[in-house]
């Protein structure tokens, strides 16, 4: 193919790649496109086209009828209520502690900092799971002030499902990065210029941080929408149980493959748009954040 | 005049403070049905009416999914917080009254004379707790595939032996008809191990555990009987008569609907969906008699008290109310499950004389032999589970017993003899 | 309001304490602030993190249940003990009355079995309760590693070798999907959101969908390899098989999460000054020795980063392991927090979970140290 033009060469380059980007594409959604068009079925031709192409296929008896049985099993509303709730609050919450730390250990001279800054890494190392057990105990002794004045034990509450979620390692870690990677000048610019602290902390740096925000946001959005073990342990109402317990409701001794199906479509959905929302300020954050070192 | 206003003052006040005095008891109650609507139609039922019925108490239930409901009951035995009525699995009841969760349950006199025995939770001597129905396995087959293979239809009295149960399942995987001649429902990780498993090996003689003592497994577990056991099973595996331990649940749902398996063991609570698809020609047969008699696992959820009630009472109160006739068939032709007395087996529609499931009533009366009672239980079975996963994967079956029983010995003694006299 | 002739000698103690040496006193406000700042955040790692941790660190040296009436007791190194306790025996060949060697009917020499030294064997106290870990032939006999535990020293080792596997493979493909998706096509912000799609669904859902696609009789990936080799793929049972289940766990792992990394080296590869690449073009650089000599230098600090994140995560190996395999089969998907679990709640050994919790976090540190002295070094030099 001598006679083959530039142009031509160059469109036969760029198909290519894009028929690698969408074999690649494939690898990546199949399961999310097999759990979707299942949820479209019957239990019985779910598992029966489990095992073949015809997974991918929506039809047959296609139907919302899992949706509506999944809502009618599990308080959806409800439980999205306390999921949104807790996650949202918790985000907020961890955005504000995290780079307030992330800020005194990049910005402020204080004895001490380098060993907490290290304790702090090392916390990271810690498995949720292994920790389950002793928390529990630790939460159940620790005092609120309820309605009825100073009450004993988190259990069976809002709190105990946002507050020992509200910092966390590497979060710190992350907006720690970023912000030592700013220019000195910026914070000793406004220093000179007779600013506080605290105002170079909300005036000059939160607002450049937005794209290392939208990491933490979504690191915990992830961790908090996804909680199940915790709640478990801890809430024992059903007004108060979050989304992902919710999943448990469908193991019966038959277990409803089809619900379960529809009740994570439903579940992984608002992740997904909610990772598009932020997706550009995402990788931008990334662009610029302390990965340089 | 002034006598006069304390005293109107003081009757006001008696008559105001009088509904608090006698203001009814809450009773907090805790069910692992969450996500099972039929099942909390019934137990909301079964409350309502209660409450209707005195004025002394009422109750108030929180539902839990069943999949994690121990782990909720632990965490709220860990920090002091559980309710007054507690739903509990049978095999673990023991463990649960041994730590000092659960007190005796105290009936009045009869009132579970025609339970089924699977039905109800004793140790150490006393009644814990009571269920309102039991569960049975058996295998369920095709009539027509029995048939055209010249396989005898065993029956109650007269089961298959080991033997000939054996021969029967290599013929009919050399019909090639079937990817698997019989499906165990290795699937179902967990509690269904040891429920559905264990009675093949006291069928063969052996035990998870020596019952006479309950102090050791050593010789019950990993004696010859067990080894012939191990041997049989693997072979099930090797010899690629059964799906091993990834068969997914889909198959295991499917499969024998299907046809793909030809036999399939199985629970009652899956009969009548495989009879809505295989219809008459499905058959519910008894377990082979490996020469210790056939047995099945006994004991589903029941009901008990938790020691940190303060009305103990009413929480037996309430236990006597729902384990009437009645309830236990509504419970029955809803969640489909063996209701645990004749005259309720006779009211529910599957379980009555002629009713589709009705040989599931008499298998549990005639069969049922209760998972170990002991407080170590929870480990026990887990141990167990593990043995027999990893002797149909091909492990070595006198090592891997052996070290089974180092475990539960270890357990056991780490636990100062789970209360037995050591 | 600071005076002027005060010193760090006859400044308060809190001041001492919190403005650091090289700094002036008159700094204290900065120390002060730093410390308020820092407080709220270290205040709830402490209550929810440090503590529970310091509690499961003392529970491991006790024999507290989860659910027992029994009493608690110190029982000191115990619990390691049982864990980490491994021997080295040597088994001798049988042999007949007149010394000669027996065989087996296939050939090979036979030994006593195993269990005859370490069951209540009152002249092998030592061996008691062990286990065969693995073995090997050293001349007649057959040196044996013995072990306590020998699900726990499996588990170890397969979350060292998961660790290990996927820190590599999940970072190149990462690097590989930044590589390609890192030119200004058009369309490219939604391969990028699809390629990030399964680190957004939750791990448990992951693993359940994935328990269909490894089925080893009608599962997806089997009826996909058969269409792509027209038919000559034997089917696998993945999760079923000693030897694929691990690395099916890996595959699926990698899977879930190299988009995440994916999106690090791609931010990693925009901060290399575009220069750089003109002036490798200028010396008539090509793709391989562009990437060889411009890239990967560029990228050497996203890298360090990649790789502690991977492996940290790694080494808390199980979601997947409790939804899809449960550690088996054969343990060859055991892993040290799946363990730590099991024991902890399930066998309600709570002292013996948090040994193993103590264990791994003592692994996982020094990992971080050797990873963070090998990475300082370079940096000097």
């Amino acid at each position: 193919m001598t006679t083959m033009t530039w142009e031509t060469r160059h469109r036969l380059i760029v198909s290519l790649r894009y028929t690698l980007l969408i074999l690649i594409s494939a690898i990546f959604i199949f399961p999310i496109v097999f759990m979707v068009v299942s949820s479209l079925k019957p239990d019985l031709q779910l598992l029966r086209d489990s095992g073949s192409l015809l997974a991918f296929l929506p039809y047959g008896d296609v139907s919302l009828n899992n949706y509506a049985d999944a809502f009618e099993r599990v308080p959806m509303a409800q439980f999205a209520f306390n999921s949104i709730f807790t996650t949202v609050v918790a985000m907020f919450a961890s955005i504000l502690l995290n780079s307030m730390a992330a800020f005194s250990f990049a910005f402020l001279r204080w004895r001490g900092k380098a060993l907490v800054l290290s304790l702090i890494i090392a916390t990271f190392i810690v498995p949720f799971e292994v920790i389950a057990i002793p928390l529990l105990l630790v939460v159940n002794s620790l005092p609120w002030i309820g309605p009825q004045g100073i009450e004993v034990g988190w259990l069976n509450t809002y709190h105990v499902q946002i507050l020992p979620f509200i910092a966390d390692s590497l979060g710190i870690f992350l907006f720690y990065q970023y912000f030592r990677d700013l220019p000195d000048e910026l914070v000793e610019a406004s220093r000179i210029d007779g600013a506080s602290i605290w105002q170079i902390y909300t005036r000059i740096i939160m607002p450049i941080a937005g794209p290392i925000l939208a990491t933490v946001a979504i690191l915990k959005f992830l961790v908090m929408w996804n909680a199940y073990i915790w709640p478990l342990m801890t809430i024992r109402s059903e007004e108060l149980r979050p989304i992902m317990v919710g999943l448990q409701y469908f193991f019966q001794l038959n277990t409803q493959w089809g619900e379960i199906m529809a009740y994570l479509s439903v579940v992984t959905i608002p992740v997904l748009i909610f990772y598009l929302a932020l997706q550009r300020a995402f990788i931008e954050s990334i662009a610029t954040s302390g990965i340089k070192g | 005049m002034k006598k006069a206003m304390l005293t109107l003052t003081l009757v006001v006040f008696l008559v105001a403070t009088a509904p608090m005095v006698s203001a009814q008891t809450e009773l907090s109650m805790w069910y692992h049905g969450a996500g099972n609507y039929v099942e909390r139609d019934l137990i909301i039922q079964i409350i309502e009416d209660f409450n209707a019925s005195q004025s002394e108490y009422v109750v108030t239930l929180e539902e839990f999914p069943q999949e994690s409901y121990n782990s909720s009951i632990v965490a709220a035995a860990a920090a002091g917080d559980l309710p007054d009525i507690i739903d509990v699995d049978g095999p673990v009841m023991p463990g649960w009254a041994w730590a000092g969760w659960m007190v005796p349950l105290s009936l009045s006199e009869g009132a579970l004379d025609d339970f089924l025995p699977g039905a109800i939770g004793e140790w150490n001597g006393e009644i814990y707790s009571v269920g309102l129905w039991d569960a049975a396995v058996s295998i369920y087959a095709r009539r027509s595939a029995l048939e055209a293979n010249d396989i005898r239809i065993p029956t109650l009295d007269d089961p298959w032996t080991g033997e000939e149960f054996d021969a029967i399942l290599e013929t009919l995987q050399a019909t090639g008809d079937y990817e698997y001649a019989f499906d165990l429902g290795m699937a179902w990780t967990g509690e269904w191990y040891p429920y559905a498993f264990s009675p093949f090996l006291q069928s063969f003689g052996g035990d998870m555990i020596d019952r006479s003592t309950y102090l050791t497994a050593e010789g019950a577990l990993n004696g010859e009987a067990g080894v012939a056991f191990g041997n049989w099973w693997q072979s099930l595996f090797q010899r690629g008569l059964a799906p091993g331990t990834s068969q997914d649940g889909a198959d295991r749902e499917t499969g024998f609907i299907d046809g793909r398996y030809a036999l399939q063991w199985n629970g009652n609570w899956a009969g009548i969906t495989a009879l809505e698809a295989v219809g008459d020609d499905l058959l519910f047969l008894p377990a082979p008699d490996f020469g210790d008699g056939s047995t099945i696992g006994a004991a589903s959820w029941q009901l008990g008290i938790s020691s940190t009630s303060e009305n103990p009472e009413g929480a037996a109160a309430f236990i006597e109310f729902a384990i009437q006739d009645e309830y236990l068939a509504a419970f029955s032709d809803g969640i489909g499950l063996i209701p645990a007395t004749a005259n309720a087996a006779a009211m529910s529609n599957s379980y009555a004389p002629g009713g589709p499931l009705e040989v599931y009533f008499a298998l549990s009366e005639a069969q049922a032999l209760v998972r170990p009672v002991t407080p170590g239980y929870a480990t026990l079975a887990l141990i167990f589970e593990k043995a027999l996963a990893d002797i149909a994967n091909g492990a070595d079956v006198q090592d891997t017993l052996d070290a089974a029983v180092d475990e539960i010995d270890a357990d056991i003694e780490d636990n100062m003899g789970y209360g037995f006299d050591m | 309001m600071i005076r002027a002739a005060e010193t760090r000698k006859n400044a308060p103690l809190w001041v001492r304490l919190l403005v650091p040496k090289d700094a002036p006193l008159y700094q204290r406000n900065e120390a002060i602030l730093g410390w308020l700042m820092a407080f709220p955040a270290l205040l709830v790692l402490t209550i929810f993190l440090v503590i529970p941790f310091l509690m499961a660190f003392v529970m491991s040296f006790t024999n507290q249940r989860l659910v027992s009436p029994n009493p608690t007791e110190w029982v000191g190194l115990r619990n390691f003990e049982r864990l980490l306790t491994v021997r080295l025996f040597t088994l001798e060949p049988e042999r007949d009355e007149g010394g000669a060697l027996v065989y087996d009917d296939d050939g090979s020499i036979a030994y006593p079995r195993l269990r005859n030294f370490t069951r209540k064997n009152p002249d092998y106290p030592e061996l008691n309760g062990l286990r065969e870990f693995t073995s090997w032939q050293s001349g007649e006999n057959r040196t044996v590693i013995l072990a306590a535990d020998v699900v726990f020293l499996r588990a170890l080792i397969n979350t060292l070798i998961f660790a290990g596997v996927i820190a590599p493979l999940q970072g190149g493909l990462a690097l590989l999907l930044a590589l390609l998706l890192n030119q200004a096509l058009p369309f490219i912000n939604v391969f990028r959101a699809i390629y990030f799609a399964p680190v957004v669904v939750s791990m448990v859902v992951v693993s359940l969908l994935w328990r269909f696609i490894y089925d080893g009789q009608n599962g997806l990936l089997n009826t996909m390899l058969g269409i792509v080799t027209f038919g000559s793929f034997q089917p696998v049972d993945w999760l079923g098989n000693p030897y694929t289940a691990m690395p099916a766990l890996i595959a699926m792992s990698a899977w879930q999460a190299v988009g995440f990394h994916m999106v690090i080296w791609l931010s990693g590869l925009q901060t290399i000054p575009t220069s750089l690449y003109e002036a490798a073009a200028l010396d008539g650089a090509g793709a391989w020795q562009k990437f060889r000599y411009v890239t990967w230098p560029g990228l050497r600090n996203t890298a360090v980063l990649i790789l502690i994140v991977i492996v940290i995560q790694a080494m808390g190996l199980f979601v997947q392991v409790d939804v899809m395999t449960r550690g088996g089969p054969l343990d060859a998907t055991q892993s040290v927090v799946f363990q730590a679990v099991q024991r902890g709640y399930d066998k309600q050994d709570i002292a013996e979970g948090s040994a193993i919790s103590v264990v791994l976090f003592i692994i996982v540190l020094a990992i971080t140290i050797v990873n963070r002295y090998l990475t300082r070094d370079r940096d000097t030099s």
